[in-house]
């Protein structure tokens, strides 16, 4: 009997440790991320982390959008239906002032270098000390133009054009029966997609969202020079219907050959060069215009992972966000893809590598446009908030959608440029008195 | 001669109706032509129509990328469970109202379909704070219940529409001859209204197949149906039109060919209500 017993409770005990240490040595854990190049290499190499750790992946990869409608939810709500949170420069600050995320300030990997990390990405992640997001790639936006359109209109880019250059080289180079156009950009409304455009070439033309009283700003001169000067360039030497082209509808153009410049993103670099692109060895980079007001009309984005606070598994969370953002996984991709497929624009030794350089073309360019914006000081002019193309507040992205529609329908020849300022002045103002300020 | 014009006029019509087919189905047309298209000649331009290199390059990626099977699966048992669970209700409410109508059926009618009004995100958060508080965040029997309570005034609607064409002498007849009333739904009601619930369940699985805010918001992996299988294909930087258009067709192939199957059903019952 009494053996019996022993063996039962020995054969319990036994179930149990085991029982235990596999659910402590496996977890699974839920990583939500968007759909786009260097994200989907991770979910490519993620299998190498599972490896090594025993642990589990359940990817939710989504359209942008929608991921953040659905880790919005989930982080209000303390759902805790997400372990890692892919959210950009605009989340950051304000979940992580929310006490919705958790410091990275430590528990990260001891080889994981917080150093290493550009300055620029590193602040725009960082609220009173405290990182609260890990840079997965950071971009910013530039020139890209066509070498042999820019030749053929007899005019040389230089490294860092100012806007009336480029104004006056779109028209040089715009041929309307050949189906050209000088320029493209944004005029797809939208706060991540015309707003952001025209929010950094606001800061370039020294206008501002809010003054230090957060009274909005679109009846000042600088905004009616910005908002003039986009309208006028587009209208001579954009192409037709620019009101509906975001990112990928000028991609589109771009690579088909009739845009002369495009000025977007920095990630876009290596679509333009790809195998995709007709044009692929026509191409050029410059620095964002400025107006010689002592900043650039880029913007300053990363995508970063982050840990909600309602994650039960934050060690492991933590763990896989190490080794995801660290020096070892660049050279992990480079390893298996080649050093122009590896996540620009976070950490300072990629760019004092020598092999990535010599693969990646547009390297350099990507890092000084980084690194000359400022999500501190985004204006000429002193600003309460944080962020360059962005303002980060709650209420931005409602405000800047319906603002962006006024602009977006002022490109569409709808409304005048003064039309659409004194209504996104009307609703900013009243959206801004609603929320409190 | 009068034939000859009533021929004449029969073509006219074949052929208008051919045309707003055609006008109707071309998006699907397109969308499975570029599916089999290489990124590049996706956005091709002039478009290529036929002849290009035909690839299937695009499904192995999708399927590479994503689990397929997990998602259709979870589509058909939200979107059949649903239909199901609400037509388990419906029957004998809309019975209620077309046979037994009160001095506010009419009211209640109208006040059912006014809560189809109500704009889906303004009670987001009550629901995910509910679904937290019972736990079943990301489950299928969430997704099941939410859709049914969503549809549930359309297939009320669509049962009273069809029960009010069935004479109450009938199931007078039957009450006669000492059926009680759960036998006089399911035994005479039911059978004679069996156009009118197929095309109900028809049409209210293809609504659950298609809704994609709360099958989106609510599920993370478990539950995820096939609404959130495309959404992970699409990218606004990035031109992923070709593996977008795979992911697109596999999503509505299943709805698409039990439509097809289904259409002679769907169609007579859509047209029985409304013809009166």
């Amino acid at each position: 009997m009494t053996m019996k017993r022993t063996l039962m409770g020995t054969t319990v005990g036994l179930a149990l440790v085991v029982g235990l240490t596999s659910s402590a040595m496996a977890e699974e854990i839920t990583i939500a991320t968007v759909n786009n190049g260097d994200m989907v290499r991770m979910q490519k190499l993620s299998p190498q982390w599972e490896e090594q750790t025993g642990n589990t992946i359940n990817w939710v990869v989504l359209e942008e959008n929608v991921l953040r409608q659905n880790v919005t939810t989930d982080i209000s709500t303390g759902g805790g239906q997400y372990d890692v949170m892919t959210i950009g420069t605009y989340e950051a600050p304000i979940w992580g002032a929310n006490d919705w995320l958790v410091s990275l300030n430590d528990g990260m990997a001891e080889d994981w270098n917080a150093d290493d990390l550009l300055p620029a990405i590193r602040g725009g992640l960082t609220v009173d000390g405290t990182l609260y997001a890990a840079p997965f790639y950071g971009e910013s936006s530039m020139v890209m133009y066509r070498t042999d359109l820019m030749e053929k209109a007899g005019l040389e880019m230089p490294d860092a054009p100012t806007w009336d250059f480029i104004r006056e080289a779109a028209a040089a180079m715009t041929d309307r029966d050949a189906d050209i156009n000088g320029i493209c950009a944004r005029g797809k409304a939208g706060w991540g997609e015309n707003m952001a455009f025209l929010t950094a070439m606001s800061n370039s033309f020294g206008a501002r969202w809010f003054d230090m009283d957060w009274k909005a700003q679109f009846d000042s001169p600088e905004w009616k020079n910005t908002i003039d000067f986009y309208l006028g360039m587009m209208n001579e030497s954009g192409p037709a219907g620019a009101a509906n082209n975001g990112f990928n509808e000028n991609l589109t153009l771009f690579q088909q050959g009739k845009c002369g410049m495009w000025i977007d993103a920095t990630v876009a670099a290596s679509f333009v060069t790809g195998a995709d692109s007709t044009v692929a060895d026509k191409v050029g980079f410059a620095l964002a215009p400025d107006n010689g007001l002592g900043k650039r009309g880029n913007w300053l984005w990363a995508w970063s992972l982050a840990i909600p606070a309602s994650s039960e598994k934050q060690d492991v969370a933590k763990d896989f966000v190490s080794w995801a953002t660290s020096q070892s996984y660049t050279a992990l991709v480079a390893g298996e893809e080649g050093w122009a497929n590896v996540p620009p624009g976070t950490r300072t030794s990629l760019y004092e590598n020598a092999d990535y350089l010599a693969a990646a073309p547009f390297a350099q360019m990507t890092l000084d446009s980084i690194n000359s914006a400022d999500p501190q000081n985004p204006s000429v002019q002193e600003v309460p908030y944080t962020g360059v193309q962005f303002v980060a507040i709650p209420e931005f992205a409602g405000i800047a959608t319906q603002t962006g529609q006024q602009f977006s329908d002022a490109l569409a020849g709808n409304q005048t440029a003064d039309e659409a300022l004194a209504n996104a002045q009307t609703l900013t103002t009243e959206e801004m008195e609603a929320a409190g300020y | 001669m009068a034939r000859a014009i009533s021929h004449r006029k029969k073509m006219m019509w074949t052929a208008l109706a051919w045309g707003i087919g055609l006008l109707i189905f071309f998006p699907i047309l397109w969308t499975f032509l570029t599916s089999f298209k290489a990124e590049a000649t996706a956005i091709a331009d002039p478009p290529v129509w036929f002849f290009f290199d035909w690839t299937t390059e695009n499904y192995t990626a999708v399927l590479e990328r994503s689990n397929y099977p997990l998602a259709l699966m979870n589509s058909i048992i939200i979107a059949v469970g649903s239909t199901l669970l609400g037509i388990i209700i419906a029957v004998p409410a809309a019975w209620a109202m077309a046979f037994v109508p009160g001095k506010r059926t009419k009211d209640v009618l109208l006040w059912m379909l006014s809560n189809k009004m109500l704009p889906a995100v303004g009670v987001l958060y009550p629901l995910v704070l509910i679904a937290k508080y019972f736990d079943v965040l990301d489950s299928r029997i969430l997704l099941v219940v939410i859709l049914m309570l969503i549809n549930l005034p359309i297939i009320v609607w669509m049962l009273y529409t069809y029960f009010r064409e069935i004479p109450g002498e009938i199931l007078e007849a039957a009450r006669m001859d000492g059926a009680n009333l759960k036998n006089e739904i399911i035994y005479v009601l039911t059978p004679m209204a069996v156009p009118g619930i197929a095309s109900t369940i028809l049409l209210n699985i293809i609504l659950a197949w298609n809704e994609a805010f709360w099958t989106i918001l609510l599920t993370t992996v478990n539950a995820a149906p096939l609404t959130k299988f495309i959404a992970s294909f699409s990218a606004p930087e990035g031109l992923f039109y070709a593996k977008l258009s795979a992911a697109s067709i596999m999503a509505i192939a299943p709805i698409l060919i039990m439509g097809w199957f289904s259409q002679k059903q769907l169609v007579r019952g859509l047209t029985f209500g409304a013809v009166k």
